[in-house]
């Protein structure tokens, strides 16, 4: 801890008041802000849990998520249903929809006609999956990646279902994956925060995203998301004013230091310490961050992988570049939000637009992880929140349709991070109604994620309100078969 | 190696603290639970036993009959004591004997067949935990019912060795315990400090140079009872006591939920300012709102205060099945009220049976029932214009209203102004168990009641909200007045005698001071629920005044503080980080109430987190007054909250929330380094300090003593004059035109900018130390 406090060059004055504290007395505090919550009393450390070091090896280092929100219909890209296009028109029998609730807006729709997708599907690869015509540039890397046609969900509407699958509790308050994994395996990096945040959107229909989705719930908020946005200030305030140089902020944390260094001879009190290491952590960020987020130094070959809207700050292409730079510099977790997917209506259209924003530079991740050799340390995620209706929602014409919220079965792709790589896991029905074979609930998955990064997801706990909770609340079991 | 120097250390301590020990009474045991293997000498139920069977045995073994392993209920003597009904020949509990009773074979077989808890449930009972279970069934295995469900009498206040420390009835509980683990109090804090950190606790602003010099100049002996008096006078304390209850309440600005429009319940807000500047006593003030509309001859005030249970998230997304949601709602306010008035986590009953507490899955209901009867719907309209502002039932607040009844509802303008409250069907809606807690699965039709653990439901009192208030505030109710009286105390001292405030079931910590905590619900309910009495009782005591230095064998000792030997050191709340600047600064707008504003905040948040719909997707910051109000009244958008706010733990305000996390993070470095709202206000601060005759180290000294509350010592004043002379060296003219061109309140004409440039900094700084935002 010495060694590590005397390497970042501090001022003599800050350096022999660290070195001070490191005698015994400020140990706790310093370990603290390392592993906050070990000293908290609330980590599991007493039943023989060690937060901060994973339970078994880790097949995975970091995680991107690339979110698809406002939940892509599967119908269009990956599960694809030839029997609906030739049911055209016809009623779903009330026997394949069962007792499924449905939402407001189809609640008292008269009648359900199947709808099969305007786009023509054809298999790729070793794998022979099926890929739909609006992502070409997936359809070339499906060997890379386990296509998940079977997972399902609880909730039937946005808010509930993003929460439910981002903390894994329908109402909030609770900690976002990102914090969980942040929490359970500590931090790789000293500059950055362990658990970042994205935001892209689609000229599609938008449902909002909200920081309570990033949140640290109970954590300690060392573990909440940050998000980096485009702009000159990509994390909030960390940009010196105007008219302040480096060596400007450089002399005014020296004279903190020393005055804050007054006050902890005066009080003893570690927080003092701890906050100096803070102002020392979020001066590093200063350089680290904007050096992280210039795009400018890749070469042409990475700009054409990802393709031209890579160097629009904001984009969906952009962010996921952002994203490999991010990961590759340590970061925990790297969560992307690309909203836009909530096709009720006017499906045709606005689908093959929202692909078209995301084909090129979702493959491209993938590709450049690999090339770099990164892939086998970091698990990719793309998916959505739902599935889609195989039955139309509004009018039903031979151009245009649109398709509602559907809970029971929807389509995520996952690579790298020691899942097996191109393959097809579950199947639905015909119509792509329900799944008929290996189901994958959302605590499944979420224990698979946690899996993949050496945690046992019935280990990793916090104790709060007398409670302990798990990301997976009460249930979810690994998804072995598709672990390579 | 330094670790294990600290381990060793608090090992020592520990010892000595144990060996100075000359008590082994229960409420002791609290402080050096699990620091010594050393058992008491009697073992106690409810502080030794029970908590290892809450948290280890219990899930499987305790209240909820649906997942009971063996028919085996380890929380109750009867059944614990009972023939074990797979193996009628052997008992879990045999009461003097632990070598046959079934329980201590299997928590120290090696045996994973037989072992408890089992492997698979990943808890361990430690080996301390073995022993104290094996000595309490060697002394008879006795029950006891969990303390906080038992009524609080009023013990006798305990007497002291140091018998001049105490000024109040407090400090002879705190005192009694200290010596009893052989501490002795510190020090009272200096005049300077023990202002500033009462100020900050009464008003939640920085005392004003004025009070300071009139306090350090008064000599008398109630020279400090004479500033609490004036401050518990000032209106600003009505703010500064609404905050924690905004959180409890979980007041906000927008309704939630996906597209998160803009709601008008800011005239509750008012309402509770003040309600406190009145001193409303708790039980009216909670009465009010818990069924304000249900009294008789209701008035339109006590109307408003109900807008309390209506200030959950309401959904405004098209496409949700209305039943649904509806049920949400009574469940935020069933939960609410059992997390923020009983201290309970009633939730945990939505499902199932509660797995530690004994409250069951139909008790849940009957509670929920008194809070289903609102003449709402799931979703009344999506999001719009200013009808959506408050959904049904609601109350309009005329100009007429705001002039007579409502006067203290900061109404600016004549549009019409809305508030979502409380208002009953005509009939009753039947309430049924809901299995597994989902809107469409409804079992048995219960009736309103009460959890029979906590208080059986009078039967005198009507079956309503209005009866639900009464049982709440009868006295023989054992939760109420030690749950509120424990919020303040963690308001004051930083921490609740009971830690878990939102929680004092058989999961939650024990009470580390169990007869002071007592004696304070007693007393309280003794004087009427006077809650201004209460706050002067805490601040008046010497535990509040003792000066907050950490000595090394206190630290060691005892890190967390739970002898209260110290006074409370804390960073100071989100909202009065805002307030310290504005009101040091001379910014502060001072206005109380009205609607909420929208200060500086970073471009593009609420843009980049909507869909698109209603008055908050994009953010139209306020310009002039408006910007220097105090943190509390900063628009509060549930989905985007405040970020400067966010960044300090200030609540979402999505649920009920009585205790907030206090962290330390670099990012909250970063706002005090470059959020506008510093900046401008280091300009402005520093703009006045040059227009005054005085030299410049005159003029740090006065920054100083406004922004961290003392006169700053000759090395801080020349490490802070040293810094403003090499800036001012440093500073060109387009340099200092940079520094100063932030936030939008005018620079003086005739000023010299070099110089103003480099005091900013200089201020600047002084707003970064650590101690400018802590309570010390």
């Amino acid at each position: 801890m010495e060694k590590e406090i005397l390497e970042h060059g501090l001022h003599f004055n800050r350096r022999r008041f660290l070195s001070r504290l490191s005698l015994g007395l400020g140990s706790a505090a310093l370990g603290s802000l390392l592993i906050p919550d070990l000293f908290s009393g609330n980590g599991m450390d007493e039943d023989g849990l060690t937060v901060g070091i994973p339970h078994f090896a880790p097949k995975a280092k970091r995680v991107i998520y690339l979110f698809q929100n406002g939940a892509p219909s599967q119908q269009e890209l990956f599960d694809y249903k030839p029997k609906l296009r030739e049911m055209m028109g016809q009623e779903l029998p009330p026997s394949v929809r069962g007792t499924q609730r449905l939402t407001g807006m189809t609640a008292n729709q008269k009648e359900f006609p199947m709808v099969g997708s305007f786009v023509d599907f054809k298999q790729y690869g070793q794998s022979r999956a099926w890929v739909s015509d609006l992502f070409p540039y997936t359809a070339k890397i499906v060997d890379d990646l386990c296509i998940v046609k079977s997972m399902f969900t609880e909730a039937i509407n946005h808010d509930p279902a993003l929460t439910f699958l981002q903390t894994g509790s329908q109402q909030g308050n609770r900690p976002s994956m990102g914090s969980w994994l942040s929490y359970g395996l500590g931090n790789e990096n000293k500059n950055l925060p362990n658990f970042t945040v994205l935001l892209s959107r689609g000229i599609g229909n938008g449902q909002g995203v909200y920081s309570k989705l990033w949140s640290n719930g109970f954590l300690d908020s060392v573990h909440q998301g940050v998000q980096f946005s485009k702009g000159e200030d990509p994390v909030l305030y960390l940009r010196d004013p105007e008219g302040m140089s480096r060596q400007d902020r450089r002399d005014m944390l020296d004279n903190l230091a020393q005055l804050n260094d007054l006050s902890y001879q005066e009080f003893g009190d570690p927080e003092i310490a701890a906050k100096v290491k803070q102002y020392e952590m979020a001066y590093r960020m200063q350089t680290a961050v904007p050096e992280v987020m210039d795009l400018s130094k890749e070469p042409d070959d990475i700009i054409k992988l990802y393709g031209p809207d890579c160097l629009v700050p904001g984009t969906f292409a952009a962010n996921c570049l952002l994203a490999r730079k991010l990961s590759e510099n340590g970061v925990r977790f790297v969560q992307l939000y690309h909203q836009g997917w909530d096709q009720h209506g006017n499906l045709p259209f606005e689908i093959a637009k929202q692909a078209k924003d995301v084909d090129q530079a979702s493959a491209a991740l993938v590709t450049d992880l690999k090339q770099r050799g990164l892939l086998d340390e970091t698990l990719v995620i793309w998916g959505g929140e739902f599935g889609r209706t195989s039955y139309t929602q509004g009018k039903l014409t031979k151009e245009n349709y649109g398709r509602d919220h559907h809970p029971r079965c929807f389509t995520i792709w996952m690579a790298g991070g020691g899942i097996k790589p191109g393959m097809v896991y579950g199947e639905t029905d015909d119509v792509g109604y329900n799944i008929i074979k290996d189901p994958v609930h959302v605590h499944d998955f979420q224990a698979t994620i946690l899996n993949q990064l050496g945690l046992n997801h019935e280990k990793l706990i916090f104790k709060h309100q007398g409670r302990r909770y798990r990301l997976t609340d009460v249930s979810g079991k690994v998804i072995h078969d598709i672990l390579a | 190696m330094h670790k294990s120097a600290f381990y060793i250390i608090g090992l020592i301590a520990g010892i000595v603290v144990y060996l100075q020990s000359c008590s082994t009474s229960s409420s002791s045991r609290v402080i050096d639970q699990g620091r010594s293997d050393n058992l008491p000498e009697t073992i106690s139920y409810n502080f030794d036993i029970r908590p290892i069977l809450s948290d280890k045995c219990l899930a499987c073994h305790g209240p909820d009959a649906n997942k009971r392993e063996a028919g085996l209920r380890l929380d109750m003597a009867e059944s614990a004591y009972a023939a074990l009904k797979e193996h009628p020949s052997a008992h879990a509990l045999v009461p003097g004997k632990p070598e046959v009773s079934e329980v201590v074979r299997r928590i120290t077989s090696a045996d994973t067949s037989i072992m408890m808890p089992p492997p698979s449930s990943n808890l361990k009972l430690t080996a301390r935990e073995i022993k104290l279970i094996e000595k309490w069934i060697q002394q008879g295995a006795a029950y006891e019912k969990h303390w906080s469900f038992v009524s609080p009498k009023k013990p006798v206040v305990p007497t002291v060795k140091l018998a001049d420390w105490p000024k109040n009835e407090i400090d002879y509980f705190i005192l009694q315990k200290q010596e009893q683990q052989g501490v002795t109090p510190n020090e009272e804090a200096d005049k300077e400090r023990l202002l500033k950190r009462l100020s900050l606790d009464l008003v939640g602003l920085p005392p004003t140079l004025a009070l300071m010099d009139s306090f350090l100049a008064d000599k008398s002996a109630n020279a400090y009872e004479k500033a609490v008096d004036q401050l518990l006078k000032n209106p600003a304390y009505g703010e500064k006591m609404a905050l924690h209850w905004l959180d409890l309440a979980r007041y906000a600005d927008s309704h939630g939920y996906q597209d998160d429009g803009y709601r008008t319940q800011w005239p509750w807000r008012d309402w509770v300012i003040h309600a406190f500047n009145k001193n409303m006593h708790y039980n009216d003030f909670v009465s009010w709102q818990l069924a304000g509309d249900l009294m008789p001859n209701s008035t339109k005030e006590q109307l408003l205060a109900t807008a309390f249970n209506r200030n959950h998230k309401i959904t405004e997304e098209g496409g949700v099945i209305p039943e649904e949601y509806r049920t949400m709602y009574v469940t935020d306010r069933n939960d609410l009220f059992g997390k923020g008035l009983l201290g309970v986590t009633i939730e945990c009953a939505h499902c199932h049976d509660h797995k530690y507490d004994p409250f069951s899955h139909k008790e849940y209901y009957q509670l929920f029932a008194f809070f289903n009867n609102v003449k709402e719907v799931g979703i009344e309209s999506v999001i719009g214009g200013p009808d959506t502002y408050a959904k049904k039932p609601l109350m309009e607040i005329s100009n007429e209203d705001v002039k007579s009844i409502l006067s203290f509802v900061n109404k600016r303008d004549t549009n019409r102004l809305i508030v979502s409250v409380m208002g009953d069907l005509d009939t009753t809606r039947k309430t049924f168990i809901l299995k597994r807690g989902v809107y469409d699965a409804p079992g048995d039709e219960v009736q309103p009641g009460t959890p029979n653990a906590i208080l059986p439901f009078n039967p005198s009192y009507p079956k309503n909200r209005l009866g639900l208030a009464k049982w709440l505030f009868d006295k023989k109710n054992p939760l109420t007045a030690r749950v509120y009286v424990n919020l303040l105390w963690q308001e004051f001292f930083g921490k609740g005698i009971v830690r878990t405030s939102g929680d004092f079931g058989m999961q939650g910590e024990l009470p580390s001071h169990p007869e002071l905590l007592d004696w304070l619900a007693v007393d309280f309910m003794e004087h009427n629920w006077d809650i201004k009495r209460l706050v002067k009782q805490m601040v008046t005591s010497a535990t509040y005044r003792q000066s907050a230095v950490i000595t090394p064998e206190k630290l060691a000792a005892d890190p967390d503080n739970r002898l209260m030997a110290r006074g409370p050191r804390y960073r100071i709340q989100a909202e009065f980080v805002k307030d310290l600047v504005l009101s040091s600064s001379g910014l502060l707008n001072p206005t109380i109430g009205g609607p909420s504003v929208k200060p500086y905040q970073p471009a593009g948040l609420w843009e980049g987190a909507t869909s698109g719909r209603g008055l908050l997707s994009m953010y139209t910051q306020d310009h002039g007054p408006n910007l220097y109000r105090r943190g509390m009244y900063t628009l509060i958008k549930r989905t985007v909250p405040p970020p400067s706010m966010a960044i300090f733990d200030a609540s979402n305000r999505d649920l009920c929330e009585v205790k907030r996390l206090k962290t330390n993070t670099p990012l909250q470095a970063l706002v005090m380094m470059n959020d506008p709202t510093v900046l401008e206000a280091s300009r402005v601060l520093a703009a006045r300090l040059l227009q005054e005759r005085a030299d410049m180290n005159a003029r740090i000294e006065k920054a100083f003593r406004l922004i961290v509350g003392r006169k700053p010592s000759e090395k801080e004043v020349s490490i802070l004059s040293a810094y403003y002379d090499k800036e001012l060296k440093k500073s060109t003219r387009a340099s200092a035109e940079k520094s100063l061109a932030v936030g939008e309140y005018p620079i003086p004409a005739t000023i010299d900018k070099l110089k103003l440039a480099a005091l900013m900094r200089v201020v600047t700084t002084i707003y970064n130390l650590e101690e400018t935002i802590t309570k010390s």
